[in-house]
């Protein structure tokens, strides 16, 4: 079933000859270059970028004509990994090889010139231009003249021999995301790739269309190319995948696992783990008064498609609910709506008030902090100073407001006050934020919206990309907070950090809350399957599995 | 040899009026050198710009005048810029301030010998209230409906234009001319050669009552801008918009505010101008004042303060420009000075890292694969 080498493997860089070849008469390949069966291996791979160890002795090998799934949460550096294959980041140590031969790509240039290509989760094509235009924007040949009819063709062939269906000559922009994700597979492909590497490639596709999608990356395979899925759905990769390859915070956590055998319940566990976080005293909850309640609200997402369907949720002074959440499955929504930078249906009410679908500006007259996602472009002003940023809840209340004017040494004087308290190392309170470490910059903004003594806190990723020391002092802010009498919502895709802060933990997945549990009952296994689109009770089902030929891949080699 | 540009982290306080300095002297350097290549001689080129616009107290009281629209133009630029609002409309706005003053007395909208203690407030009033409307029109457009207000800005300045020629051609026109008839002593902004009865030393000096307009826009721009709550919303959201939508500012109120200051600003300019020292409307009255304002506006880094330097040393060149011959050498080095300073931007952000040595190869071990796939098997061949 797992035999590690496809029937069909072939020579790099020649395209099969035709899908024809009958599956018995292929030729008895003999072992192509025997010292290395593998397209890419990469050894001890180390990339750091400030602050964070995004891969950490990461190896990661990849089969001709299978598909390989990396597993991993948000921030595992799945991502990272893939880049430095692709060309865009060189690693800071290991080696890299492409058919057993080392290679170091400068460029995404030099990678796909040895066959690598990526498919990013952003696209990079441009609207105006046609199918077979993008394909070719960049290109050497043609040199000066465009063969269009000729280029449309050579198009139109390479999408129908995987089994994509896409008309060369409509602009871009007429297309849907599912068509221009295959516009991008096909430049990949035209430029030689041997080796795809798709990005969470189904978190932007209905599901009929990662169905075509993976009926696509069959038929790739089954022609000796190789595929490596990055991903976080579990219910997919078993569906899809030969092999699977779990990181966990920067460290390869399982390598090369077969998927046949392998359960949810078993990859779950692996992609979310259990790391030592400093245990926290933390004194038990004294709920209070009901401070939030969400009652069926729906929203989309930036995209206009439906990201939030129907949610109700309540929450207490004096806890901490936990929102546990894949990315991309509402939660960042949910945060929004509730702090009024997003409109929805529904009803949301801060302590009685209704809030949905108000200003800003209102919500946070309700008392609701928040602790947006994004710490450099949403919550901080990256070329102002500490102080300016500091201020920002502030500067329309005395004493930092002075009529019409801002009181600059009141402003100061609170700037420093804070960064005393919170001990934000910064040089002076003058100092732009974007030179803060990412902790420093987190604890500048819990300080603001601390002090703006909320009702509700709404934090989401609180920690993401911190070091341990930072994420402990964020930690015990919210702890504090909460021992004051703040109800707090926490968004984090971090099982760890919601198990060791939350009162209650709720389970969110596709818009919708899947399952709740009281602290005491909060059970790693049970919510990471939860997370991940499993149900509660059954163990092992596969999303996909009804259909037979979905896995594992190339049974017999031939698409037919 | 790779030519790199890093992003810098930490920016010296000294660095950006330095590069800035150091843009005005390369720009000199370059124009000087076109100056040379056309066979004239730079060095005195220079030295006749000092001396036509600083060399004597007459020339730098036309300095002053010159520079007295720019100043206050150039604060509706820079005020607009700091909140990433590209109004390059001063112009427009300039032309209709112009218009809006004229109207009072050519209209009229006040009878005869109105005394200017009442005048000249009246068409300041008029003056800024059509710029304001002018830069109105493309800030609710963004608000709004997110029109470009780099294009709205743009296209207004034709419209303006056109509408003050209908009215110098039509129904103002002196005689045919396309002017208008001399606004009333009355309408006249007071100016130093006006009190030379009292101080001889005045006699012939044209600075008037304008450049006080500007001097004291700067300080309120400054007040504004630096220490008013306003003021803060407006860094917040030139910085990052988000931040600011999360901070709970109205941004398209904002925007639609601060345009129709930039709009009064240039507005008042205009007013300026044809009070000051045209004293009649027609259509020539702006020698591209809305535009130098945004070079004036770059130059200053959007600071109140520096645009009257910026504005004073812009205000020499255009006098130049009556000076030397051809006259389109000032115009020329403006627009060099104008990319030096884009350019020195850059450098504020990025250090310059030359790396020597050549990298290993471009292309690196790789299969000899053909960067366009061997042509896919044709349908007829494969069955």
């Amino acid at each position: 079933m797992t035999d590690p080498i496809q029937p069909e493997t072939e020579p790099p860089g020649r395209p099969v000859t035709g899908a024809g070849a009958t599956a018995t008469g292929a030729p008895p390949a003999a072992a192509p270059t025997p010292a290395s069966p593998l397209a890419v291996e990469a050894r001890g791979i180390v990339k750091a970028f400030p602050g964070v160890l995004a891969n950490d002795r990461v190896d990661f090998d990849l089969r001709p004509g299978e598909v390989h799934a990396l597993l991993g949460e948000n921030g595992a550096g799945k991502s990272t990994l893939m880049n430095i294959l692709a060309g865009l980041y060189r690693p800071d140590a290991g080696q890299l090889l492409v058919d057993g031969r080392p290679v170091t790509f400068d460029s995404p240039r030099d990678a796909i010139s040895a066959g690598l290509g990526m498919v990013h989760q952003h696209f990079t094509l441009v609207p105006s231009q046609t199918v077979t235009e993008n394909i070719l924007l960049g290109l050497d040949r043609p040199r000066f003249l465009l063969h269009e009819r000729r280029s449309e063709a050579e198009v139109a062939a390479l999408a129908e021999r995987f089994g994509m269906i896409v008309d060369p000559r409509v602009r871009v922009w007429q297309l849907s995301v599912g068509q221009q994700q295959r516009v991008e597979i096909l430049k990949m492909l035209y430029r030689g790739a041997r080796i795809l590497i798709l990005d969470e490639p189904t978190a932007v596709l209905a599901p009929q269309e990662a169905d075509e999608l993976f009926a696509t990356l069959r038929s790739m395979t089954a022609a000796g190319r190789s595929v490596v899925f990055i991903s976080h759905k579990l219910g997919e990769v078993l569906a899809i995948a030969d092999r699977v390859t779990v990181m966990r915070r920067g460290r390869v956590t399982a390598a090369g696992l077969p998927t046949a055998g392998a359960t949810k319940a078993d990859l779950a566990r692996l992609m979310v783990g259990r790391s030592v976080l400093e245990s926290l005293d933390r004194p038990p909850s004294v709920p209070g008064e009901v401070v939030l309640t969400i009652h069926g609200v729906s929203a989309t997402n930036d995209r206009g498609l439906p990201a939030l369907r129907g949610v109700d949720l309540e929450v207490r002074a004096g806890e901490i609910v936990g929102i546990a959440a894949v990315a991309g499955n509402g939660q960042s929504e949910l945060a929004e709506v509730v702090t009024g930078l997003r409109s929805c249906t529904g009803d949301i009410r801060v302590g009685g008030t209704p809030v949905a679908n108000r200003s800003t500006a209102t919500v946070l007259r309700q008392g609701v902090a928040h602790v947006p996602e994004d710490r450099t472009e949403v919550g901080s002003a990256p070329n102002l100073s500490l102080t300016d940023n500091l201020i920002m809840k502030r500067y329309r209340d005395a004493p930092v407001a002075r009529g019409w004017l801002v009181d600059d040494d009141a402003a100061r004087t609170f700037a420093d006050d804070l960064r005393e308290t919170y001990r934000i190392a910064a040089p002076s309170v003058e100092t732009e934020v974007r030179l803060l470490s990412g902790g420093n910059l987190q604890r500048a903004i819990l300080a603001r919206e601390i002090e703006t003594k909320p009702g509700l806190l709404v934090a989401v990723q609180p920690t993401r990309g911190l070091d341990v020391g930072a994420i402990e002092s964020v930690h015990r802010l919210l702890i504090d907070l909460r021992s004051k009498g703040a109800a707090i919502v926490l968004i984090s895709e971090e099982l760890d950090e919601i198990l060791a802060l939350a009162d209650r933990v709720e389970v969110m997945y596709e818009g919708r809350f899947v399952g709740s549990f009281p602290a005491a009952e909060a059970e790693i296994g049970r919510i990471g399957l939860l997370m991940t689109g499993g149900s509660d009770d059954e163990q092992a089902v596969v999303v996909g599995a009804d259909d037979p030929e979905a896995w594992p891949a190339a049974t017999d080699g031939d698409p037919g | 040899m790779t030519i790199r540009l890093e992003p810098r982290l930490t920016t010296p306080r000294w660095l950006s009026p330095a590069l800035t300095l150091a843009a005005v002297a390369v720009a000199l350097i370059i124009s000087g050198a076109i100056i040379a290549l056309v066979g004239g001689d730079p060095i005195a080129s220079y030295i006749h710009i000092v001396g036509s616009s600083f060399g004597s107290i007459g020339v730098l009281s036309d300095t002053l005048v010159k520079a007295t629209p720019l100043i206050l133009t150039g604060l509706a630029c820079a005020l607009a810029f700091r909140m990433r609002l590209w109004n390059i409309g001063a112009e427009g706005q300039f032309l209709m301030g112009a218009w809006g003053a004229s109207a009072v007395v050519l209209a009229p909208l006040v009878p005869a010998g109105t005394p200017g203690i009442v005048l000249i407030p009246l068409m300041m009033v008029a003056g800024m209230a059509a710029g304001g409307l002018w830069g109105l029109i493309p800030g609710i457009l963004k608000a709004r409906l997110a029109v470009n207000e780099i294009i709205v800005t743009l296209m207004l300045n034709y419209i303006a234009l056109a509408w003050i020629q209908f009215w110098v051609f039509g129904p103002w026109s002196q005689g045919g001319f396309q002017q208008s008839k001399p606004f009333p002593r009355e309408a006249w902004l007071p100016k130093l050669s006006d009190f030379a009865g009292s101080v001889p030393a005045f006699g012939g000096l044209t600075v008037h009552l304008g450049l006080l307009f500007g001097v004291v826009a700067a300080g309120l721009v400054w007040l504004f801008l630096e220490r008013s709550r306003f003021g803060y919303e407006i860094r917040l959201i030139g910085d990052s918009p988000r931040a600011a939508r999360y901070a709970g500012i109205d941004i398209g109120r904002r925007l639609v505010v601060v345009f129709a200051i930039s709009g009064a600003l240039a507005g008042l300019a205009g007013m300026a101008e044809v009070n000051g020292s045209v004293h009649y409307l027609q259509d020539h009255i702006s020698p591209g004042y809305g535009f130098t304002a945004i070079i004036v506006a770059y130059l200053a880094k959007f600071r109140p303060g520096r645009v009257v330097v910026a504005a004073i040393l812009f205000g020499a060149l255009i006098l130049a420009g009556r000076e030397i011959q051809p006259s389109g050498v000032p115009a020329m080095i403006q627009g060099i000075i104008l990319f030096t300073l884009i350019v020195s931007d850059v450098l504020v952000r990025y250090r310059v890292r030359i790396e020597r040595g050549s990298r290993a190869s471009g292309w690196p071990t790789s299969p000899a694969s053909p960067v366009v796939p061997a042509a896919p098997p044709s349908k007829a061949a494969g069955s």
